[in-house]
């Protein structure tokens, strides 16, 4: 006798069929086409700048000067004034903010707790990063440049505002990480907390901290706004940073922009590649630093 | 046998009930429990008392974390705090060089003396208080600076600068804390590059490097490995006769192996608040405590049925 | 109750003497110094606003009201801002439009799909578009994307010629500089700030509870609509609101593409202004009254800008709180 056994069904595993693993699929490429938009506009602005610049880009350029007139044809005096101007209204404002915001984030953890005066100063410290940075200038110019006129450390104070709530985040969220227990083995040593604090928290926390700030430096070289009102328009190099009418790349990027002649053009265009040269190696070097000090705290 | 009530604040629920004890010389105290040997008349160790604490409770905030304890601490003598978990002793430990301090909402009320001196008094600093007292950690936690640094931290914070002091100062910590053969070549890499037992080892050499009078140890080898527990116990052994220390441990045999004298402590459950706070039970040397426990729950606990 | 004290300070050991020691000067120095720095936060928040309005008093007296008149005319002496406010709101809107979903997209990219290893490049991706500096983008804008964008927009515009709705917000007139251009400009810069903290706040949903959806066999979008999204609307309500400050408060990049012209239009390709804008390109040269405007179109700006990221902080730290607690 036959018997017919009739064979199992074998379960179906496959993926889920029809719409919806197609919108499944559709939204993947949805999400992968967002990137995509997004690498396309910067890919042609860092393209535009290094072809349009490359050109216009030498050693007496970044150094040399005067800066030349609007109508003067490419090739004419040199950004070198800006380029001083940048680098010696940045340092400034470096040397000014990051100090201070990192003693801020030292208040706001090590002092501060859980007090209300703690939570709204690190509130309203988040809530100035994003305050437009010419209203900075606006404030600077208003208290500073109409008593003492325009020079470099006015730019200074107007960049150092913007940056001082950038490094007290940053270094208050570097703070956070470091482990309790070496706090509590400085203090088992008789350490007092200010003592506490520099010779042992800040030291572990100095890699995001130098991190932080670096980023932060690599902002406020960026700005333009800050600058506007603050530092005038030189066209020759100022050396002294504390009185006199100052430039910088970003002012000098911000002159040309607006102009119908090729040579102004392209001096923008070198001061553009310029600026954001320098703000990708402060970039980088704070991936550097955090790569660096990650390990060592291991 | 006198059965005399097991003293508890009122509320609180022992576990378990009433205990056996000998009789008490002079008048029952309703709220403390007294060192073992003096109640029992026997002539107290020679020894220079070092702590002495009497009805200490710790508070957090509103809520009593450990209550009622009372013994005293002698000089060069290894004394053991044991017990089952939450019972207090490491807060207890972390009392007496005011670490607890550093807790905010944290109370001692009950007097706790150092050497004669109220160390909660108003004028006493904490900061001075540690410089006399260390302490060492369950989790060794060395500073991310060089191994040399890490020892010469605590002498450079008191003021030390000279390089060739700081240099004996480091060799002679690290000595103490038998690491120097290991590390005297590599005195400049970090002290995170170390070993678990290593890195303890160097957190000793950094306590014993400000030459304090008293080395606290919060269950300093439960992190480590067998052979690097011995290690720390022998050198407990080796530095007692120059410090005073007090270690907190939930190894028994640990216990019986360093300690001269022991103290156990347990927990009292408050059943209205379902709150656990702990308390001091029996506080003898060693031997007895393990050979011959007074306390119920103490003998509980060091048969093994407990905790 | 006191021992015999030692007087030998260099052991300090053995002694209970000298247990009292005052907290020495630099401790409390130090402290009152970080709480200084602290402070200063609060103190330039505040001198931001009383100079900033102290100057521009002038404006808010003469004109009262009228300051949101549409009539920005300093050659009749007619400050009205209105224009301005209404190309802020215009280029933050489409700002917000265009980068919103493509933050979302790139950060459930990056938390959802990505696996770690091929994450840290977009993420640099990223950072490297955070970095570029405004005045970068306005060079660019300006000298090669408006242009280029003003063919396109000539092309919609007479496509659309005739349409009822399409024609008043695509229509003539059309210029490269424009409401739109200024839009997409500020898409590019706020998105780099409206991806990492969406990145954040989705990253705070328990695997749990992704897990749950997986395990009821849903697919990865599925999984997305019902485990992460709902968990992160709060956050990510937070990140927008933070992308829209951005958006309404960048200023060189808008001063060079917007079009510089104060005028209230349905038009987007149409050239217009925005409050920062103007701020950037008239301020150096104006005097007296109207450099009060300017100064106090800052003000608003200030005060928009604030409560926004008031709101904004406030979200993320609302629904943070209640991730922790819950």
């Amino acid at each position: 006798m036959a018997v017919v056994t009739a064979e199992p069904q074998l379960p179906d595993l496959r993926e889920a069929k029809g719409w919806r693993r197609t919108k499944n699929r559709i939204m993947t490429i949805l999400m992968v086409v967002s990137f995509i938009l997004v690498i396309i506009p910067l890919g042609f602005v860092l393209f535009t700048v290094i072809a349009k610049g490359a050109s216009i880009i030498s050693w007496s350029f970044l150094t040399g000067g005067p800066i030349a007139s609007t109508v003067a044809p490419a090739g004419v005096g040199g950004m070198g004034p800006a380029v001083l101007g940048t680098i010696e209204i940045t340092a400034l404002a470096t040397v000014m903010a990051v100090p201070l915001g990192i003693l801020g984030a030292v208040y706001l953890n090590e002092y501060g707790g859980k007090n209300w005066l703690a939570a709204l100063i690190g509130f309203m410290s988040d809530v100035m990063t994003g305050v437009p940075s010419i209203i900075m200038g606006l404030f600077i110019f208003t208290i500073w440049v109409l008593h003492f006129g325009l020079s470099g450390l006015a730019g200074a104070f107007a960049l150092g505002c913007l940056m001082l709530p950038i490094v007290i985040r940053s270094s208050y969220e570097m703070l956070r990480l470091v482990p309790n227990a070496l706090r509590e083995g400085s203090y088992a040593l008789g350490a007092t907390k200010a003592r506490v604090t520099v010779t042992v928290v800040l030291p572990a926390a100095i890699g995001g901290i130098v991190s932080g700030s670096l980023l932060a430096v690599a902002r406020a070289a960026g700005e333009t706004a800050p600058l506007l009102f603050c530092i005038g328009a030189a066209s020759e190099a100022n050396k002294n940073v504390f009185s006199g009418a100052n430039t910088a790349l970003p002012s000098q990027i911000f002159a040309n922009a607006n102009q119908p002649y090729v040579g102004a053009q392209d001096r923008g265009w070198g001061a553009a590649l310029t600026l954001i040269a320098l703000c990708f190696i402060l970039m980088i070097a704070a991936r550097l630093v955090t790569a660096r000090f990650a390990r060592y705290s291991r | 046998m006198e059965q005399s009530e097991q003293n508890t604040a009122p509320g609180l629920k022992a576990i378990p009930e009433s205990a056996t004890r000998q009789p008490q010389v002079q008048m029952p105290e309703p709220a403390a429990i007294r060192d073992a040997e003096q109640t029992a008349g026997l002539p107290a160790e020679a020894g220079v008392p070092i702590f002495e604490m009497k009805d200490v409770s710790i508070y957090y905030g509103s809520f009593r974390a450990v209550t009622n304890v009372s013994l005293t601490i002698y000089e060069h003598q290894i004394t053991a705090f044991i017990g089952p978990s939450g019972c207090g002793k490491t807060t207890v430990l972390r009392t007496l060089n005011r670490m607890n301090d550093l807790i905010p909402g944290a109370r001692v009320e009950g007097e706790v003396s150092y050497r004669g001196e109220q160390l909660y008094g108003k004028d006493v600093s904490p900061i001075a208080v540690r410089r006399r007292i260390g302490m060492v950690f369950q989790k060794p936690n060395p500073f991310p600076k060089s191994i040399y640094d890490n020892v010469a931290y605590g002498p450079r914070i008191n003021g030390e600068r000279n390089k060739k002091k700081l240099d004996e100062i480091v060799e002679r910590s690290l000595r103490q804390a038998a690491l120097w053969d290991e590390v005297k070549n590599r005195l400049g890499t970090s002290g995170l590059s170390l070993s678990g037992g290593q890195a303890q080892r160097l957190c000793i050499a950094r306590t014993l490097a400000v030459e304090p009078d008293v080395v606290l140890m919060d269950e300093p080898a439960s992190a480590l490995d067998p052979i690097a527990t011995g290690a720390i116990e022998d050198l407990m052994k080796e530095i007692k006769d120059r410090y005073t220390i007090v270690i907190v441990t939930h190894n028994m045999q640990q216990a019986t192996r360093v300690s001269d004298r022991t103290a156990f402590y347990s927990v009292l459950v408050n059943p209205q608040s379902d709150t656990r706070t702990g308390t001091l039970v029996e506080y003898a040397p060693t031997d007895r405590l393990f050979g011959d426990p007074q306390d119920d729950r103490t003998k509980a606990y060091v048969t093994g049925r407990m905790g | 109750m006191s021992t015999v004290a030692r007087a030998d300070q260099a052991t300090p050991a053995g002694s209970a003497r000298a247990l009292s020691e005052r907290r020495p000067l630099g401790d409390r120095g130090f402290q009152v110094l970080a709480l200084a720095c602290g402070l200063l936060v609060l103190v330039i928040l505040v001198l931001i606003a009383v100079t900033t309005s102290q100057q521009a008093s002038s404006w808010f007296t003469t004109e009262g009201w009228k300051i949101f008149a549409n009539n920005w005319n300093p050659g009749a002496n007619q400050y009205g801002a209105l224009a301005f406010i209404y190309g802020t709101a215009i280029t933050a809107v489409i700002a917000l439009v265009m980068a919103v979903p493509v933050s979302l997209g790139i950060a459930l990219l990056l938390t959802e799909v990505v696996p770690y290893r091929w994450s840290r490049p977009i993420v640099y991706v990223i950072d490297l578009l955070a970095v570029v500096p405004s005045v970068v983008w306005g060079l660019w804008g300006i000298l090669v994307f408006a242009p280029w964008l003003q063919h396109i927009y000539t092309d919609i515009a007479s496509g659309v010629k005739g349409v009822p709705v399409l024609d008043s917000l695509f229509g003539q007139p059309v210029s490269g500089a424009s409401f739109f251009t200024a839009g997409i400009i500020l898409a590019f810069m706020i998105t780099p700030i409206v991806t990492s903290l969406s990145r954040e706040v989705i990253a705070t949903v328990p695997a749990i509870d992704r897990e749950g959806a997986y395990a009821l066999g849903a697919t990865r979008w599925e999984m997305i609509r019902g485990a992460v999204l709902p968990h992160s609307q709060g956050g990510i309500v937070g990140a927008v609101l933070l992308g829209l400050g951005r958006a309404m408060g960048e200023t060189i990049a808008v001063a060079l593409v917007i079009g510089s012209s104060p005028v209230i239009t349905s038009h987007l390709f149409a050239p217009g202004y925005n409050m920062p804008a103007v701020i950037a390109n008239q301020f150096g040269e104006a005097f007296g009254l109207s450099r009060a405007a300017l100064m106090g179109i800052g003000v608003l700006l200030f005060v928009f800008t604030i409560i926004i990221n008031v709101l904004a902080r406030g979200i993320v730290e609302r629904n943070a709180r209640r991730k922790r607690g819950a």
